[in-house]
């Protein structure tokens, strides 16, 4: 029954709190088999306590955490088909590599005999990219090297459900920029289900088949990295997900607008009339050297980012808006300079409608 | 300044310094050094009454740190557990364990094993059915309790600091993959946590060996080394004193070296 259950973990309800602070407030949440799902959110919105409750750290307060359909009230960890990846990786100092890697092999009943052991601690090591460090010290690694052995340590296992802690956080940006694309490699090879608390919105997008977004507690948005990107549901998740440009404005008729100093813009249909907020993504933003439009500013500042160039507008009445231009599409001398008048133009589509600031 | 410290260094170590020096004097008077000669150690170590003191005192300290190496890891372990208030309490008793004056503890456990036996004995002599009922009294025992107290102390000081050093991640890992409790403890808290016993061990050792004060008070008619050596000192400084003092002076130090040592080299890695 458990080998044909579609989902490997499922939220029921699932309450946690602190005394009187509530981490969790009453989550539901499947995770199909097979899927990289990344929890992301804010620190402090409970997307750590939700993977410590699967892990068996904590015990939800309501509601229940079903594994491959059953429930694990009252299991504890090392009786669940779960390994975790800490975020500081946690590895046994006093053990050298292989004995790390070997450590959850040698607690499994019937016990896997001794040749058995070693022939999977190599093909792990092997899987890591790190075969012939298995004699070596833990501290004689460096962060990247530690970071894999403690993913053969959790995977050597094949677990139903692999765990990770923000994984990546130690690591400088080149160095994790390459582990998230050998991440996601190993979970489309081996198949288990990986489930990636992250607070840094690239890595959610780039990695995971479903992102779920966080706050407060509860999940805002589970849906694709795409539509979570192109599709918001909410201002919050448009504001944390990516960059974008929020703005005041009063729609009066479905698709038409008008913004804070007045002039009147086309956004995308909405039921909502009146007070509302406008998101648009800085990418979606077109800037134009003729001075004249529906929308127009003054350059005030240019971040040079090599492929791209980031440019803050300043529009009055409205605000500064952040555009991001492909500069490669044109020619060099095209780099709009600090000071220049610029119209600002977007597809309507682009420009999401979000209920007003204050009613959120 | 100079000088100052230099003098206060002769002040302190000097005394040290002849005690040795004289235990190596080939005449039998303290006061003229007249050649080298083991002769005081070959005297010291064949007399039965010091050697017998001295296989009280180690057996004492050996018990006592055992007792206390024990206990005072479970102890530490224990107040891992507890919430943070009444855990302040523990820690603060457990300080001032460390820091009652010896006389204090001497008295306190003189005073209290009375009380007990005077209880107790009236008890045994009732419900022994032989004839000569076992009388509970001063003697291994109460040393070794009052020892005791500095002791597990000194070792659950030691051990929590080791404890919280270890981070509580390394323990879930290991409950993650699979360990049970005991197994968590045996494989990966009991090795980390190890040299901190092993170090509290050996202080305790060294406490309880060297301990005139409290062993005093509360030895009865057992004898230890430097209660032997406190009384035939009222016979005069002999030589022979000076070999013991040394032989205790040089086995001191090397175990706080090494209880050092293992304190330290964990700290590096």
């Amino acid at each position: 029954m458990t080998a044909t259950h579609p989902n490997d973990i499922e939220f029921r309800r699932v309450v946690k709190r602190y005394g009187a602070v509530t981490a969790v407030t009453g989550i539901d949440l499947a995770v199909p088999r097979g899927a990289f799902v990344a929890l992301l959110g804010p620190s402090g919105c409970g997307k750590t306590t939700c993977l410590r409750m699967i892990g068996g750290f904590e015990q939800p307060s309501e509601g229940e955490v079903l594994i491959r359909g059953e429930a694990m009230t009252g299991v504890p960890p090392y009786r669940r088909p779960v390994n975790m990846v800490f975020q500081h990786y946690a590895l046994f100092p006093h053990l050298d590599v292989s004995a790390n890697v070997a450590y959850g092999l040698k607690q499994m009943r019937p016990r896997i005999e001794t040749g058995e052991i070693a022939r999977r601690v190599a093909e792990a090591l092997e899987m890591v990219r790190l075969d012939g460090f298995g004699g070596r010290r833990i501290h004689e690694l460096s962060g990247g090297q530690q970071q894999r052995v403690a993913l053969a340590r959790a995977l050597v296992n094949r677990p139903a459900v692999l765990l990770l802690d923000e994984p990546l956080a130690a690591l400088d940006k080149k160095l994790r920029t390459a582990m998230q694309i050998e991440l996601q490699s190993l979970q489309r090879n081996l198949g288990i289900t990986f489930v990636l608390v992250t607070h840094d919105q690239e890595e959610a997008l780039s990695m995971s088949d479903l992102v779920c977004v966080m706050n407060a507690g509860r999940i805002v948005q589970m849906a694709t990295p795409r539509e979570i990107y192109d599709r918001p549901a909410d201002l919050f998740v448009a504001d944390f997900v990516g960059k974008t440009n929020i703005l005041d404005a009063s729609v009066v008729a479905s698709g038409r607008a008008r913004l804070a100093d007045g002039s009147m813009v086309a956004v995308a249909p909405s039921d909502r009339v009146g007070a509302a907020t406008v998101a648009i993504r800085p990418e979606a933003i077109r800037l134009a050297r003729k001075a004249a439009g529906d929308l127009t500013g003054t350059v005030t500042n240019r971040i040079f980012l090599g492929a791209t160039a980031e440019y803050a507008v300043r529009v009055p009445g409205v605000g500064d808006l952040l555009v991001t231009a492909d500069h490669h599409a044109t020619s060099k001398s095209d780099l709009i300079e600090p000071g220049e008048a610029v119209a600002l133009t977007f597809d309507p589509g682009a420009a999401l409608v979000f209920p007003a600031r204050s009613s959120a | 300044m100079r000088a100052l410290v230099t003098a206060v260094y002769v002040f302190l170590y000097a005394p040290i310094a002849l005690v040795v020096l004289f235990s190596f004097n080939a005449g039998r008077h303290a006061s003229e050094f007249t050649g080298f000669s083991l002769q005081w150690y070959g005297k010291a170590l064949s007399n039965p009454f010091l050697t017998e003191a001295l296989l009280n005192s180690l057996i004492i300290a050996f018990t006592s740190a055992g007792t206390a190496a024990v206990f005072g890891t479970m102890a530490a372990l224990g107040l891992e557990r507890l919430g943070p208030r009444t855990r302040a309490v523990f820690d603060g008793l457990f300080a001032a364990a460390i820091v009652v004056p010896g006389v204090v503890i001497g008295i306190a456990t003189l005073v209290a094993l009375v009380e007990v036996f005077r209880f107790v004995n009236p008890v045994l002599t009732f419900l022994w059915p032989g004839d000569t009922p076992p009388k509970a009294g001063l003697g291994f025992f109460s040393i070794i309790a009052a020892h005791g107290l500095f002791s597990l102390a000194l070792v659950t000081m030691i051990v929590k600091a080791r404890l919280a050093s270890l981070g509580r991640d390394i323990v879930e890992a290991s409950s993650d993959l699979y360990a049970t409790p005991f197994t968590t403890f045996r494989s990966i808290v009991l090795p980390q946590i190890f040299p901190a016993v092993a170090a509290g061990f050996l202080l305790a050792f060294t406490f309880s060996f060297d301990d005139f004060i409290v062993a005093f008070f509360v030895a009865g008619s057992k004898t230890t080394l430097p209660i032997y050596v406190f009384a035939s000192i009222r016979r005069g400084v002999t030589p022979e004193v000076n070999a013991i003092a040394t032989m205790v002076l040089v086995s001191s130090i090397l175990i706080i070296a090494v209880a050092r040592l293992l304190l330290t080299e964990r700290r590096a890695s």
